[in-house]
């Protein structure tokens, strides 16, 4: 039992992270139709922006209470994230739209390859350590037998997670900012006819997407301890299965699928093989576009009109 | 005669390859209700979205208000308080009636918001009963109803009205109509792309025919319904 709840805490401290990823891929897919496969690279990208600001503010300007340091960096690689997906957008994809379908998405693939690669070459090619920060923990349970552990970071993790949806939700649902979005979403002609500037609002879905995607990656830096160049890979094709679990294009299905997914993948290594986890939740991928293409939140392609 | 809120001047406008419309003339004025009726294919939903640029008129220049709009994108041409409830009324479907009209009122920052909603659900009873529906589930005519009202939210100054009659009831059909007539009472200018030629023409002060992307006829709506090439054309068996 403890062994379960043990399981069930980091499942859902990973599938935070992968939700909030996920966010990024299916409200860029709910706008253009695209599926923006360098989004798990600027996840990367974020995580190595807020190492170095958190380097830079402890080390260098030695800013000492942690929270604070962590606040800072938190909004600054939230908005230099967002500057890169701004621009990304704006040279590689934007140029392409009303192209062939494939265009974007290959130009997706090229940018992925370009920033792991330019990560690599300007951060070298191995694992970089993060200095070890709130290494606190709570345990519960038996002490002769098996204890359960809660980190101070897990709470950290869940906590943040749970204080940007509740942020996001509100403005996609209830500001006009989000109504233009939900409408470009909807009905991008006819949004325009009432007076939305379209190419702004999917620049702005980018940006959003990338900002809790920084988030996404500050946290899985200071959980994991390392970042490495290649780590946009696994987890960013992660949260696209998360994304596709939970409906491409629904938002709280984004969250959910996300939490499925490292719920999935850490009971899996927990109770069967820490080799074949991957597999696992690749598995999920395929299972849910052959069974459910349309995910456990998502609407089927066919509209009243 | 004073200067029209907005005229059409030779305006060409292609899909792909195919010219669409080829050389329209047309002049809308502060006050009226000017018709443009056609039969299908004959360009005039394509007159309708290429005042919003979209397609862009490749020749020719539209004018609203004496200021060229014909290189404006559409989103700032709306802004000027140019409305349109376009062809097959394109509602938010997953969009509440309230969201809809409060996209409706974009141009408008909203600042006038609940006043404006009093104002335009006087005009339409049914769709304040509907407000946190989603716009998806509402039949035929209330949509049709919500496409307009959500058009009049942004206290346009000029309507396009894009074949409000299509697909819906005889009885509906003359409900909207009735609309159209007290809008324009009530000061709003109207520029109405119709197939119910009949209808139409009785409500038009002016009115244009349109063949194959041009411009073939024009008139008061009366001298129009009077004209027996009008009458076998658009009008026979049309009497619903």
């Amino acid at each position: 039992m403890e062994y379960f709840v043990q399981q069930l805490i980091n499942g859902i401290t990973l599938g935070s992270i992968y939700g909030l990823i996920a966010i990024g891929y299916t409200m860029v897919f709910g706008i253009i139709g695209m599926v923006n496969f360098a989004h798990g690279d600027v996840f990367m990208l974020s995580a190595f922006i807020a190492l170095i600001l958190l380097l830079a503010l402890t080390q260098m300007l030695g800013i000492t209470p942690l929270a604070l340091a962590l606040f800072i960096v938190l909004i600054l690689a939230m908005l230099l994230t967002s500057l890169w997906a701004w621009a990304i957008e704006r040279l590689a994809y934007r140029p392409l739209r009303g192209s062939f379908r494939l265009a974007p998405l290959i130009s997706a693939i090229g940018m992925s390859i370009f920033l792991s690669n330019l990560v690599q070459v300007t951060q070298g090619p191995r694992n970089k350590p993060v200095p070890e920060i709130l290494n606190g923990v709570f345990t519960f349970g038996d002490p002769e037998g098996y204890t359960v552990t809660l980190s101070y970071k897990q709470i950290l993790i869940v906590a943040v997670t749970a204080v940007l949806l509740a942020a996001f939700w509100y403005v996609v649902q209830r500001t006009s900012i989000g109504r233009a979005q939900r409408a470009c979403e909807q009905d991008r002609k006819m949004a325009a006819l009432l007076g939305v500037n379209v190419n702004r609002t999917i620049s702005l879905t980018f940006v959003m997407g990338a900002a809790l995607a920084a988030v996404a990656g500050l946290l899985f830096m200071i959980y994991y301890g390392v970042v490495h160049f290649n780590d946009g890979f696994v987890p960013g094709v992660k949260a696209f299965t998360a994304a596709v679990l939970g409906g491409i294009g629904s938002l709280p299905g984004a969250v959910l699928g996300g939490l499925l997914i490292g719920l999935i993948e850490v009971l899996w290594s927990g109770y069967f093989s820490n080799d074949y986890k991957d597999v696992a939740t690749f598995s999920i991928l395929v299972i849910t576009l052959v069974f459910l293409p349309s995910g456990l939140l998502g609407r089927p392609e066919v509209e009243k009109v | 005669m004073s200067e029209p809120l907005l005229s059409v001047r030779s305006v060409k406008s292609f899909y792909g390859h195919i010219m669409a419309l080829r050389g329209v003339d047309l002049d809308v004025h502060q006050g009226e209700i000017v018709t443009l009726i056609g039969a299908n294919g004959a360009g005039k939903s394509t007159l309708m979205m290429t005042i919003f640029g979209d397609p862009r008129a490749r020749e020719g220049r539209i004018a609203f208000r004496g200021r060229d709009i014909t290189h404006l994108p559409t989103h700032e041409i709306a802004q000027l308080r140019i409305a349109q409830s376009p062809e097959g009324r394109r509602i938010f479907p997953r969009m509440t009636v309230r969201e809809n009209l409060q996209m409706g009122a974009l141009a408008s920052n909203e600042v006038h918001f609940q006043d404006d909603l009093e104002r335009i659900c006087a005009y339409f009873p049914l769709l304040k009963q509907r407000l946190d529906q989603r716009g998806g589930t509402l039949s035929g005519g209330e949509q049709q109803m919500l496409a307009i009202a959500r058009a009049l939210m942004s206290r346009p100054q000029l309507l396009l009205l894009d074949e409000p009659s299509l697909g819906l009831a005889p009885l509906v059909v003359k409900r909207i109509f009735d609309v159209i007539r007290a809008l324009n009472m009530d000061g709003m200018t109207i520029f109405l792309v119709e197939q119910n030629a009949f209808h139409a023409l009785r409500l038009a002060h002016r009115a244009y025919v349109m063949v194959n992307g041009t411009i073939t006829m024009s008139g008061t709506g009366k001298e129009l319904l009077a004209r027996p090439e009008i009458k076998a054309a658009y009008l026979e068996g049309g009497r619903h």
